[in-house]
Parts: structure tokens; C-alpha cells; sequence
């Protein structure tokens, strides 16, 4: 609440672009899976996307390094930004949940356990596991677990380890010490994407060597969405890293004043939490 | 003491009167298209944010139509089964995700910052985009109509298997365009949380605030807790459809039911997103009329912070007769009529607001009178609903379509045109024809209780829902609803003239446009200028 005058952006053609952009993204996705078509509407709504986002984002840069931002523009990003990641939070809630429910109600009541074990019924055979190597009907399981003491140990490790390098590059920056901060950055990028790889990596492997699959039932079904949809947020937030590594290449950001660094941390360190929930609930337990 | 409405706030008249002012910083095109394309302007985003609310209430009104005509009379006359059933879904997704939802955001867009001296909202540029996604959102949902084998049939709950094995192939287009939806829905909240927390005037605390602010300010939160909930459900439903996975496959080890906890869990907080700002809009309403303060501002605040709270709790009241475990129905049952309390304590608010005050009946007021009675049926017959035994009975038959629509129509619409009434002259400047208005107010009063009265007691004679064709003996109750369906749905046409009229002319409005009113927004010019509160205002709360 401060008494001195809120910026107010002008028009801008951005909001207007960008939903186009979305739309036709979509729509090229539906089209791909409904129609068959090719992938050549979607990717072309997907450069647009990036490129209003660019653009956009490079609007708001020269509007804060010129000086027409204040610090109660400055309360209002933190709010933003902070709420749009408690969104995040109760997106993978929802596959979360889904990942606890199965476990805990549908396939023990499937098994004839509990209060409405009546559901064994459907396939009397079933013997309900975790995770679910043989499901109950016409689909057929994975053929294997996959360890979380190897590959997934290593990128948890990794991505711990990122936080921590990117918290010595934060304070670096809040100390003035920018060889620091362009360094620890870096390092932080480079473990974001070999995670990214190494994730990669155990997609092959599952898919050719354990048998996992988005088709081999709930324990495909769980790890692929919870998995990729960390990925998907990893890939996000090693880019907006990079953009920021670039940003102080170019000399951006005060000692005191670099919002938009410190909004690309606190995405790194949610993007992180939620990996040690999946490691610990998708792979170790 | 408790600070009260803003009785005395010395606004700095000076900084609304030379509005555009700044206009060297703001070289905005002011005519045509390309000013409402790209506009940041709150006022300009918030009368969009209406004008397509509106639109879709009359498309989705149509559709209403088709269905009330369809069961005009017992046997299939007009509308193949198929296409009934495309009707009755799209219905319901118009209205809830087309019409009040962004109705809502629409006037929050303009009246928040006025009621709280912000000079816009504080992410202005996000509030275009937020909008913008809509128009797209609802073209993607509309198209499917016309797509090979029809678009949503499943109700406007989308419960798999039905979503999903058994959906038509348009229902891929559906769920993206949901999720474009969902994504307007959570940037509007953030907007919206951020300007309220954010831009206040200075002096004006939380509890200064007009409860409009605050129940969007819980509003918006719940927004933000649960539409990402229902984009993972889509995504759910997306990848069970053309990926293969088992979700919602008890065959793969998935199970239908997590479909519906996931829906409900969304669902539930989302009927509260509905309903918050209509009871904001009538706790600024009533004090006005009734020329008394709010009874009770503070147990209002809580009360909408209890109702929000135990909106997440009461989910599976939704699913009493899918087969749960018995704690499960206990639990659920027990939350549910918890909510009671709160909603209780909102009402004798109201009540006590108006006790003793000088009332007058101007179209808000009776509106929002309107409200307060109906609204108080759709709560009595949702407790009877929550009783999980009696709901076996209830479940799935016209009672519970009565239900929502009580607290949805007479309730969250009624509070829409209420506003509608009490801020057209800040908005255009000049009085909505009040004589018009009050027809307007008798036909749609009589219309939605002919409409949705007798539906209580098809449902409780045993008619079910969504189904095109019914048993001969509900043949009267569905005559009268059909009736009073068409009336009201006609009915709402001279609330459009109404308003076209009120835009383009009328009794001039002085800034203060209701003898009663008190809250900041009747301190600036109506129509209210382009740019407001550039400076803001000092805001003395009352202290005692």
C-alpha cells in the first residue's frame, strides 16, 4: 500500500495473441488424436506461444529495467507468482490423490478386502499388489518393477543437489558476487538437463526393457503421468534458468532487487519437492 | 471496536476528475475493435467479461428451452434422444462454466478496484489474457455440436466410464477445451488475489473492506485450489481415451469411482465459487435499501471463510449411492449439514440487516429480497439432501435438479441481475428504467418458481433426470415447468433491452446513485471515468 502512483500497463496485443496461440495449439493436439492429422497445426501454434511469451516476458523486463516498476508492482508479481504455484501444487495433488486412492481403496476393494470388497466379484482371481505387475482384467501388467535404487536415486541426488547449487548462486547474487551466481547457475542448468536425460534414459528402459507402458495398467497409468508431468515442469523450469543465466550475462538484476530470479527459484525448488515425493510414493514405497 | 462500512472516506476528487490525465501514459487506441482487443483497462475487461457471460447465458438458455420443450409432454416429439441429451449437458456446462462463473469475474473486474481505490487490477495485461482465453474456450466447446457424432452427451458431471469408453469422439476437443477454460479461471483468481491483497487503498484493512472483496478474495482462492484438480481429472480422461491408460478402468486396476471423487472434489468448492460473490453482492445490497449498516460484517467474513473451508470436506455427499464405505457416508453426511451453520448465520444476518431499517424496493433490492428467500430454499431442500439415507431416495431424480437449480437461478442469477441493477448507473451513468425493471423482476420471480417448484415434486414422486421421455404422471408437473421455463427464458429478453436502453440513454445518475449506498465506488463520477484511483484515495475506516 504504497501512496506513490501503480503502474498501469498500456495496451498490449500479447493476452489477445498468446490465447489465440494456445487455441490453435490445442486444437492441432485434438486434431492429432481425433482426426489423425499432423502434427504441423499444433507445432505452429506451439512457436506462436513461445514467441508471444517472449515477447511478452521482454516487455516486462524493459518495463522493470526502466524503473516504472515499484515495490508494490513488486508485491504483486510475488503474489502472482506465488499462487500460481500453489495451482501447480494442486495439479499433481490430483494425480497424487488418484496414485493414493488406487493403492489404498480400488485395488484392495477389487481383492475383497474392506468395506466394499464385494467389487471381487468382477475377477475372483485377482490378488491386488503394488506396484500392479497383473491387473485384474484384459490388460496386460508390466513385466517388471523398476528399482528406485539406480537411475532414479541418481536424479534424485541431482535435483537435491540443484536446489542447493541454486540457492549458492541466489545468495551469490544478493551478495554482489555475479562470477559466483553466473557459475553455480550454470552448473544448476547443466544438472536440470541431464535429470531431463537421464529421465529419458529410464523412459527407454521402461518401455523396452521392463515392459512399462501408459498401457500396462494403474502402474503405468501413475508413473508415466506423475513422471512426465514433473518432467514436463523440469523442462520448464531448467529453460527459465537459462533465460536467467542469459539475463545475468547481460548484467541484469540488482543486489537487492531481482524478482524475476528469484521467481525462477522458488519454481526450481517446488519442481524439486515434488520429485522427492515421487521418488518416495512412486518409486520407493 | 469492529471497523465499519467506510462512512467518511475524503476522497481525492482531484485525481478522478482529470481522468486520462496521464494519457501520455497511456496511448491506448480508444475507438474501435483493436481498444477492445487489447485493452488493460479493469472497466473495459469487466464490461467484456458481462457482455459474453450474457451471450452465453442466452445460448445456453436456448438449449434449456430445447429440453423444457422436449418434455413439454410425456413421449418424444421433438429432438431425437441422442440430441436431448447433448442439450441437457451443454446446458449445464454453458451455464455454470460460460455464464455465472465469468459473470462474476466480470463484476468483480469492475467493481473491485473501485471498492477498494486500486487504480486497476494489479496484473492488468494477465486480466486481458484471462479473458480472451474464454471466447476460444467456448467456440472449441460450442463446435463440437456440430462434429461427428454430436458433441458432450454424459450430464455436465462427464462421469466416466461414460466420458470416456462410451463418449463420443468429439469429447477430446471437449476436455482441452475445458482446460483452456480452467486456465482463464486460475489466472482471473490470482488477479484477483493479488489486487485485493495488494491495492488497497491506504488506511483500508481487511476488515474495511466491502464483503464483496472478501467473498472474491475466498472466492478466487478456492478457484485457485481446485480448477487445477479438475484439469488433472480431463487429463485423466484424455489419456484414458486416446493413450491407453486405466484411470478410470477397473479392468487395468483404475476405477470409475475416482472419477467422481476427483469431479466432486473440484465440484463441490466449485458450487461455493458460484455462490461467494452472490452473497457479497447481496451483503452490499441490502444494507443500501434497508439505509442501515451490515448486521454483523465480521460473522459474515468468518462465515464465508467456514463455508469455503468446509467446502473441501463434503465432496462425496455426491456419490452417496455409489457404493462407500458406511464412515464415509457418515462423515460426508455430517460435514455437509455443518454447513448449515455458516450459511444460517448469513441469512439472519441479512434478515437483522433489514430489521427495523427504512426499506424501499427499488430492482436491486428486490432482487436481492428475491435472493435471500429462494436461496434459503435451495439450502432446505440441500439439507434434505444431505441425509444420506433419504438421499437413496433423492438421488439422481428432478428433486435434486430443483435443488441446484434453486440456489443457481433464483440464487447466483438473481444476485447477477441484482448487481446488474445496482451498478448500471456507475456503470453507463443513467438509471436502468426502474418500472421496466420491477416487470422484469415479477415475471422472472413467477417464471423461475413455475419453472422449478413442481420439479421437487416430480422428483419426489420418482422422475429421473436427464432423460428425454418420462411416465404419464408426471405429465402435469412437467407442463408447468415448461411453462414457467418459457416465461422466464422470454422474460429475460427485457432485461437485454433494458440494459441497451440503460447504455445508450436514460435518467441521468449522480455519482452517488443510491440515497443509501456507502462504499467507495458511489464516491467517484458515474459513469464512472476510464481511469480512477490513479492516486489512491485516503481511506478513514471509523473508529468508535
Amino acid at each position: 500500500m504504497s501512496g506513490g502512483s501503480y503502474y498501469v500497463p498500456a495496451t498490449s496485443k500479447w493476452p489477445i495473441l498468446g490465447s489465440l496461440a494456445l487455441g490453435t495449439m490445442l486444437v492441432g493436439f485434438g486434431m492429432i488424436l481425433v482426426h489423425g492429422l499432423n502434427g504441423l497445426m499444433m507445432a505452429a501454434g506451439f512457436v506462436a506461444l513461445l514467441t508471444v511469451m517472449g515477447l511478452w516476458f521482454r516487455d516486462v523486463i524493459k518495463e522493470s529495467r526502466s524503473g516504472l516498476y515499484d515495490a508494490q508492482m513488486d508485491r504483486s508479481f510475488r503474489q502472482g507468482m506465488a499462487w500460481f504455484i500453489f495451482s501447480e501444487v494442486m495439479f499433481f495433488g490430483a494425480f497424487f490423490g488418484a496414485l493414493f486412492y488406487v493403492r489404498t481403496f480400488a485395488l484392495p476393494w477389487l481383492d475383497g478386502e474392506g468395506a466394499k470388497g464385494v467389487a471381487a466379484l468382477l475377477w475372483p482371481d485377482f490378488t491386488a499388489s503394488w506396484p500392479l505387475l497383473d491387473p485384474p482384467g484384459d490388460v496386460s501388467g508390466a513385466r517388471e518393477v523398476l528399482s528406485p535404487w539406480q537411475l532414479p536415486l541418481a536424479n534424485t541426488l541431482l535435483l537435491v543437489g540443484s536446489s542447493i547449487t541454486l540457492t549458492v548462486a541466489h545468495e551469490g547474487l544478493k551478495e554482489g558476487l555475479r562470477q559466483t551466481t553466473r557459475n553455480w547457475l550454470l552448473v544448476t542448468v547443466l544438472m536440470g538437463f541431464t535429470f531431463i536425460a537421464l529421465q529419458g534414459v529410464e523412459y527407454y528402459e521402461a518401455y523396452h526393457h521392463y515392459g512399462l507402458t501408459l498401457e500396462a495398467g494403474i502402474y503405468g497409468s501413475t508413473f508415466f503421468l506423475l513422471t512426465g508431468f514433473h518432467g514436463a515442469h523440469v523442462i520448464v523450469g531448467a529453460t527459465i534458468l537459462t533465460v536467467m543465466l542469459l539475463r545475468i550475462l547481460r548484467g541484469h538484476f540488482a543486489a537487492q532487487d531481482h524478482f524475476g530470479f528469484e521467481a525462477a527459484c522458488w519454481y526450481w525448488h517446488f519442481v524439486d519437492v515434488v520429485w522427492v515425493g515421487l521418488f518416495l510414493f512412486v518409486y520407493v514405497f | 471496536m469492529a471497523p465499519k462500512l467506510p462512512l467518511h472516506h475524503p476522497v481525492e476528487q482531484s485525481s478522478t476528475a482529470n481522468a486520462g490525465g496521464q494519457a501520455a501514459a497511456h496511448p491506448a487506441p480508444r475507438y474501435g475493435i483493436k481498444r477492445w482487443l487489447l485493452t488493460t483497462n479493469h472497466k473495459e475487461i469487466g464490461s467484456l467479461y458481462l457482455i459474453f457471460s450474457l451471450t452465453m447465458f442466452f445460448i445456453g438458455g436456448t438449449f434449456a428451452m430445447v429440453v423444457r420443450a422436449e418434455l413439454f409432454q410425456p413421449g418424444l416429439q421433438l429432438v431425437e434422444p441422442e440430441f436431448f441429451n447433448q442439450m441437457t449437458t451443454m446446458h449445464g456446462l454453458i451455464m455454470v462454466f460460460g455464464a455465472i462463473m465469468p459473470s462474476f469475474v466480470g463484476l468483480a473486474n469492475w467493481m473491485i478496484p473501485l471498492q477498494i481505490g486500486a487504480p486497476d487490477m494489479a496484473l492488468p495485461r494477465l486480466n486481458n489474457f484471462s479473458f480472451w482465453l474464454l471466447p476460444v474456450a467456448f467456440t472449441l466447446l460450442l463446435s463440437t455440436l456440430l462434429m461427428p457424432g454430436g458433441g458432450p452427451n454424459f450430464g455436465w458431471t462427464f462421469y466416466a466410464p461414460l466420458s470416456t469408453t462410451y463418449a463420443p469422439p468429439s469429447t477430446t476437443f471437449f476436455i482441452l477445451s475445458l482446460h483452456i477454460a480452467g486456465i482463464s479461471s486460475i489466472l482471473g483468481a490470482i488477479n484477483i488475489i493479488a489486487t485485493v491483497l495488494n491495492l488497497r487503498a491506504p488506511g483500508m484493512r481487511m476488515m474495511d473492506m466491502p464483503l464483496f472483496c472478501w467473498t472474491w478474495l475466498i472466492t478466487a482462492f478456492l478457484l485457485i485450489a481446485v480448477m487445477p484438480v479438475l484439469a488433472g481429472a480431463v487429463t485423466m480422461m484424455l489419456m484414458d481415451i486416446n493413450f491407453g491408460t486405466s484411470f478410470f478402468n477397473a479392468a487395468g486396476g483404475g476405477d470409475p469411482v475416482l472419477f467422481q471423487h476427483l469431479f466432486w472434489f473440484f465440484g463441490h468448492p466449485e458450487v461455493y465459487i458460484m455462490i461467494l460473490p452472490a452473497f457479497g453482492i447481496v451483503s452490499a445490497i441490502i444494507p443500501t435499501f434497508s439505509r442501515k449498516r451490515l448486521f454483523g460484517y465480521a460473522s459474515m467474513v468468518y462465515a464465508t471463510g467456514a463455508i469455503a473451508i468446509l467446502s473441501f470436506m463434503v465432496w462425496a455427499h455426491h456419490m452417496f449411492t455409489v457404493g462407500m464405505p458406511l464412515t464415509a457416508e457418515l462423515f460426508f453426511m455430517y460435514t455437509t449439514m455443518l454447513i448449515a451453520v455458516p450459511t444460517g448465520v448469513k441469512v439472519f444476518n441479512w434478515v437483522a440487516t433489514m430489521f427495523r431499517g427504512s426499506i424501499s424496493f427499488e430492482p436491486p433490492m428486490l432482487f436481492a429480497l428475491a435472493f435471500v428467500v429462494q436461496f434459503t430454499i435451495g439450502g432446505f431442500s440441500g439439507l434434505m439432501l444431505a441425509i444420506s439415507p433419504a438421499d437413496f431416495q433423492y438421488h439422481d431424480t428432478y428433486f435434486v435438479v430443483a435443488h441446484f437449480h434453486y440456489v443457481l437461478v433464483p440464487g447466483a442469477l438473481f444476485a447477477i441481475l441484482a448487481a446488474a441493477y445496482y451498478w448500471l448507473p456507475k456503470w453507463t451513468g443513467h438509471y436502468p428504467n426502474l418500472r421496466l425493471a420491477q416487470w422484469h423482476f415479477w415475471l422472472s420471480v413467477i417464471g423461475v418458481n413455475l419453472t422449478f417448484f413442481p420439479m421437487h415434486f416430480a422428483g419426489l414422486a420418482g422422475m429421473p433426470r436427464r432423460i428425454p421421455d418420462y411416465a404419464l404422471q408426471f405429465a402435469d408437473f412437467n407442463l408447468a415447468s415448461s411453462l414457467g421455463g418459457f416465461l422466464f427464458g422470454a422474460s429475460q429478453l427485457l432485461f437485454v433491452w433494458l440494459i441497451i436502453k440503460c447504455v445508450r440513454g436514460g435518467e441521468k445518475a449522480p455519482a452517488k446513485a443510491w440515497e443509501g449506498a456507502e462504499d467507495l465506488e458511489w464516491s467517484v463520477p458515474s459513469p464512472a471515468p476510464l481511469h480512477t484511483f490513479e492516486h489512491p484515495p485516503t481511506f478513514r475506516h471509523e473508529s468508535k
